[in-house]
């Protein structure tokens, strides 16, 4: 057994109370921290050893809730979770400690999730079924079945992923990683009855999967590794299954690159822009195209280089095509 | 020591739009003695796109690019972090799931190829740094960048999701800050150097994109660096040529210089600029 050992941390903390303070500020409180304390210990140090004021969320103290979600360095955490130890590893001896989201923050810790619960809302995330009010046998699910959901279902609502997707920072209408990861949930139930008003839903071009930017911090800030890009690549292919996909600059360019690899095994840059703007819409992308032709960066048409042994290529895309668009 | 030959899985980027990034490639890896043998027979990975349409076809073609580096008998080395993430991801998917392992290699089976699993997958920066070794570089540099403060820009597929990834701590990255020390720079420190560039949704979303971007200059431009460097060819096109619709974005002047990690490299290893391919850049770079 380890031994438990102490350190002088020094914590920065997010301090706003939006009825009084016209800004927010951080202050500073210095304690002894044991290796086995998790960042809830510190929260409630912060609260009954320093300024009883001080306020966040908490409630079941077993990672169950996700009430008591933080940022500490930036890093989304539970605060019930997440082990000293482990932060002070990663980050050294000076810490951060933030609401989820600053913008949205209401007092200290405690932030206001409107938008992620209307978000949620808006994918339906519930079984959309005509359920036999007197059936005359169980509605059963095989383990193979309830293997679909792929886990989504372990999705405790904590909002980590959320407020740590680059996407809905800059984007307002974008439902996000914790919606996404909920439509896929019920989409792949074979109960559920609402899969195509989802996919439109979860198909709208600026608010919908296509604005994903592929970071993959959702999957990585997640405490309970439900990997919402996961689903929501899911998503991508059941709007291609369920034939629901627009014929749109989103869409096309996820299928140009299929036509670049059929007919290059490489990419081709140029004809993939082209191809999903259209022939009008690429012309906004020519100031750019320009610049980078005088520094050698476009490679033109009849220069276009070619995988080695191509025809293997072409005989695998079309064998091994499992979609049609 | 012996030395050390990879397969060197190119990407569609280094062929095309960053010519100077494989130029580097090829220039760093003479100067640093390391044998690339180039995955001709490659395809294109799918740039996280192909499997959104396409899931199965994106894992068929990426298995048959690992089974020529496997054939090879060598370590894939990728200079891309999107190629590099495709592939670890394929590589994993097949591993831990015999079954699917089974339908990819009933396809492959039909061009006399298997996949079996037995190259390991990773990216440039990392073979240098955990295989050839961060002390023997700092040896080797002949033009330390001792005047230039450099932001290291990680991008998002070489260090998410981390457990596939090359073994930085996703929050708090330290590989290409490393990397720039043992060239003699100034590593610059600033709240971007972790965070996405925008790339994967240019044409969809292109504010969210330009927002993303502009944010990344700009921070590091406000902690006083120079010029900033990257591992990844698409973050470069992002920050390289289009801080035009960045600056717009973000509603201030955000052009910076944005080098390739083995142009950095090769700088303080004694590379010309013919070598390093410095005049394929749309950002002003002559400084050096």
């Amino acid at each position: 057994m380890t031994s438990i050992t102490t350190q002088t941390i020094t914590f920065k903390v997010f301090r706003f109370n939006t009825e009084t303070d016209y800004l927010p500020a951080y202050k500073e409180y210095q304690m002894e921290v044991t290796s086995e304390e998790v960042v809830l210990d510190i929260l409630n140090r912060i609260k009954w050893e320093f300024d009883g004021s001080f306020s966040y969320r908490r409630s079941c103290r077993h990672g169950i809730c996700g009430a008591c979600a933080v940022k500490v360095n930036g890093k989304g955490v539970l605060a019930c979770k997440e082990r000293m130890n482990d932060i002070i590893d990663s980050f050294g001896t000076e810490l951060t400690i933030e609401p989820v989201s600053t913008k949205r923050a209401v007092k200290d810790m405690i932030v206001d999730k409107a938008d992620f619960w209307e978000k949620h809302d808006a994918v339906k995330p519930y079984l959309v079924s005509d359920i036999d009010e007197h059936p005359k046998e169980e509605s059963l699910v095989t383990p193979e079945q309830a293997e679909a959901l792929l886990e989504a279902d372990l999705c405790i609502q904590c909002g980590l992923c959320h407020y740590s997707c680059p996407a809905i920072e800059e984007n307002d209408e974008f439902f996000g990683p914790a919606a996404f990861a909920a439509a896929y949930r019920f989409n792949a139930d074979v109960r559920d009855e609402g899969t195509l008003e989802r996919l439109d839903t979860v198909n709208q071009p600026g608010a919908g999967v296509w604005d994903c930017v592929k970071c993959f911090e959702c999957a990585e800030v997640c405490p309970k590794e439900v990997n919402p890009i996961e689903k929501i690549t899911k998503l991508h292919n059941q709007v291609f299954e369920y034939g629901r996909a627009p014929n749109n600059v989103a869409v096309r360019h996820a299928v140009g690159f299929a036509h670049s690899i059929k007919k290059h095994g490489l990419l081709d840059e140029g004809e993939l822009v082209r191809y999903s703007e259209g022939t009008l819409g690429v012309l906004k992308h020519m100031p750019v195209a320009l610049q980078m032709y005088k520094k050698g960066k476009i490679v033109l048409p009849w220069n276009m280089p070619q995988s080695d042994k191509l025809d293997e290529i072409k005989k695998l895309v079309k064998i091994s095509s499992t979609v049609k668009f | 020591m012996e030395k050390l030959k990879y397969a060197l899985f190119t990407g569609c980027t280094a062929k095309e739009s960053t010519p100077e990034q494989l130029m580097s490639t090829y220039a760093v890896a003479e100067k640093l003695g390391i044998e690339l043998i180039e995955l001709t027979e490659a395809s294109c990975c799918g740039a996280s796109h192909l499997q959104d349409y396409d899931d199965f076809l994106s894992l068929v073609l990426n298995a048959r690019n690992i089974c020529y580096a496997e054939s090879r008998g060598l370590t894939m080395v990728t200079i891309c972090n999107t190629c590099q993430l495709n592939t670890a991801m394929t590589k994993h998917r097949l591993d831990t799931n015999p079954e699917l392992k089974a339908r990819v290699n009933e396809k492959l089976a039909e061009v006399g190829l298997e996949y079996k699993g037995e190259s390991e997958i990773t990216h440039f920066l990392y073979a240098i740094i955990d295989d050839f070794g961060l002390e023997r570089i700092s040896q080797m540099v002949v033009k330390p960048l001792s005047q230039f403060n450099i932001a290291p820009f990680y991008g998002c597929h070489n260090i998410r999701p981390s457990e596939l990834a090359g073994g930085d701590n996703p929050y708090n990255p330290t590989s290409l800050d490393d990397l720039i020390i043992a060239c003699g720079g100034e590593n610059v420190d600033y709240e971007e150097k972790n965070k996405c560039c925008g790339f994967h949704a240019e044409l969809q979303s292109p504010h969210t994109a330009a927002r993303l971007t502009g944010k990344a200059l700009m921070g590091a431009l406000d902690q006083n660096a120079d010029w900033m460097v990257t591992p990844c060819p698409l973050c470069h096109l992002k920050l390289d040529t289009q801080y035009d619709h960045a600056s717009k974005a973000v509603g201030r002047d955000v052009k910076m210089p944005v080098l390739h990690m083995q142009q950095m490299l090769g700088l303080a290893l004694g590379c010309t600029a013919d070598e390093l391919g410095l005049k394929h850049h749309v950002s002003d770079v002559t400084f050096v």
